[in-house]
């Protein structure tokens, strides 16, 4: 922050906007066609959509889109997604979506969508939730929270980056586990209504937190909570109650 | 018009108060801020005017409260896309706090802070005229700490990112300098009507 304020001090920011992340430009702001090429399910209630965006600007692990469906008579309807792509340059993102029963934009990706389809994106949008690969990452995720945390496992894997990384991902059961077969030695599940044999059920708590915090990486851990408020909350309490510094926690929250 | 196949969407609703994009969220009231919800004790919370005025001041909880009380009850607009409507927070006008701190004539602009670091930028004058308060009641209890408790700003008429949680204080300026939402490429008015959600909108 610039120190252009005159006759006072510039209000503390213990909190504030990583410089090293660039923010939009005109390219990001535009409505672009996106065309489907490709539906994956994930488990019952989610799916992966491949978008085939020409012109994408591309976008840093962790950031979402604004995504809009338009009706014949005008009206349309956005929402905002997380990207579960690694950057790459295949003019290709991918989008992972849980069905929200009664969902007007979910809903229609989960019953209409079909290859060939076209929508409308904006994005990458917003620099706060991204990690650009650049210090070690704590990622906590429950249900499509773990969309964005995907983007940054795989960006990981994909550049074979150095800087430890660790996920803690909640699902309810193994079968609603989204990405459960790519998940690696990175990730610890944690189940809150079944589990595999052996495996305890039940929520978050300190106990999967206090061992990675107990020896963190050189340079500490930035932390990133991903999912409902209600799950951002808990998940970001057990951090800070573990010694996780509050400036070092960046959330995204789906509503 | 790229029309969607297959997409009806749902039933029409014509609502003149709900501005373009944005859908009626009902009972709902999502929380989307990108920080820990900091634990702050009414009695811990302070708010400060000072920049561009002829007396900076700090308020606490007691004294904050001592200024006539002022009531909003109207419609919250989201830049994520949800609006709630008929909504009532209670707190003191801003126009009681800035008559106090009587602000220069070179003031124009204003940077919001949080007891959390959190920041956001507006125009002076979208603060005055009884368009902006420090809100500490929601439906007439307590304001929820993920909702901005103990006290918030409010100023209804832009997305709700401008109304700062756990406000801390306002600096007056004569320029326009982005916060924190602003910096991460939001629009630097975010007037709704005018659907201005990203910097280039
Ligand atoms: C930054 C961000 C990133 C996100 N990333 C993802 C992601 O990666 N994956 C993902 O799955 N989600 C994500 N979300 C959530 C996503 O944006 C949508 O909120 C979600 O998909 C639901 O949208 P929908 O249109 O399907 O449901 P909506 O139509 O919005 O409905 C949501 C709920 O409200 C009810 N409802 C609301 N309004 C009405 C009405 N007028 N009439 C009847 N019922 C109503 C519905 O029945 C339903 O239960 C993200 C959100 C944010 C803010």
């Amino acid at each position: 922050m610039t120190e252009t304020v005159t006759g006072t001090t510039t209000p503390l920011t213990r909190f504030a906007v990583p410089g090293r992340i660039a923010v939009n430009g005109p390219t990001e702001t535009a409505w672009q066609t996106a065309t489907l090429t490709e539906i994956r399910r994930e488990t019952p209630h989610a799916a992966t959509f491949r978008l085939a965006v020409p012109a994408w600007a591309g976008h840093l692990p962790g950031q979402h889109l604004m995504l809009r469906l338009t009706a014949a008579d005008g009206y349309a309807a956005q929402r905002h997604y997380s990207i579960a792509s690694a950057p790459d340059d295949s003019g290709h993102i991918e989008l992972t979506l849980d069905r929200v029963p009664g969902g007007e934009v979910s809903g229609w990706f989960h019953t209409v969508a079909r290859p060939g389809d076209t929508i409308e994106v904006r994005g990458p949008l917003s620099g706060f939730f991204a990690w650009p690969g650049d210090r070690p990452a704590l990622l906590l995720g429950a249900g499509s929270g773990v969309v964005p945390l995907m983007s940054m496992v795989r960006h990981h894997r994909a550049r074979g980056l150095a800087f430890p990384l660790r996920m803690l991902v909640s699902a309810r059961s193994p079968e609603e586990l989204i990405y459960a077969s790519e998940l690696g030695a990175e990730t610890t599940p944690v189940f809150t209504r079944s589990a595999p044999p052996g495996v305890a059920v039940g929520r978050m708590t300190a106990a999967h937190v206090a061992p990675l915090l107990a020896e963190p990486p050189v340079g500490g851990w930035e932390a990133y909570v991903c999912g409902s408020n209600g799950f951002a909350e808990h998940a970001s309490r057990l951090l800070v109650a573990a010694g996780q510094p509050v400036e070092r926690i960046r959330i995204e929250r789906f509503g | 018009m790229n029309v969607t196949r297959g997409f009806s969407g749902r039933p029409r609703v014509h609502n003149p108060g709900l501005p373009p994009g944005q859908y009626d969220a009902r009972g709902d009231w999502p929380v989307l801020s990108a920080e820990v919800t900091p634990d702050l004790a009414a009695t811990d919370w302070s708010f400060r005017i000072d920049g561009l005025v002829e007396r900076p001041h700090t308020w606490d909880w007691d004294t904050a409260h001592a200024l006539p009380a002022s009531a909003y009850e109207g419609d919250i607009h989201c830049v994520t896309g949800w609006s709630k409507f008929g909504v009532r927070f209670g707190g003191v006008s801003l126009d009681a706090f800035l008559d106090v701190v009587r602000p220069q004539g070179s003031a124009t602009h204003a940077l919001a802070h949080s007891h959390t670091g959190y920041t956001a930028n507006l125009p002076l004058a979208d603060l005055t005229g009884g368009r902006a308060w420090i809100a500490w009641e929601y439906d007439g209890a307590p304001l929820a700490p993920e909702h901005g408790g103990p006290a918030r700003l409010l100023v209804p008429h832009l997305y709700f990112w401008k109304s700062a949680k756990w406000i801390a204080g306002i600096t007056l300026l004569d320029h326009d300098e982005p916060g924190f939402w602003e910096r991460n490429g939001y629009h630097t008015r975010g007037n709704p009507w005018e659907e201005q959600r990203y910097s280039g909108d």
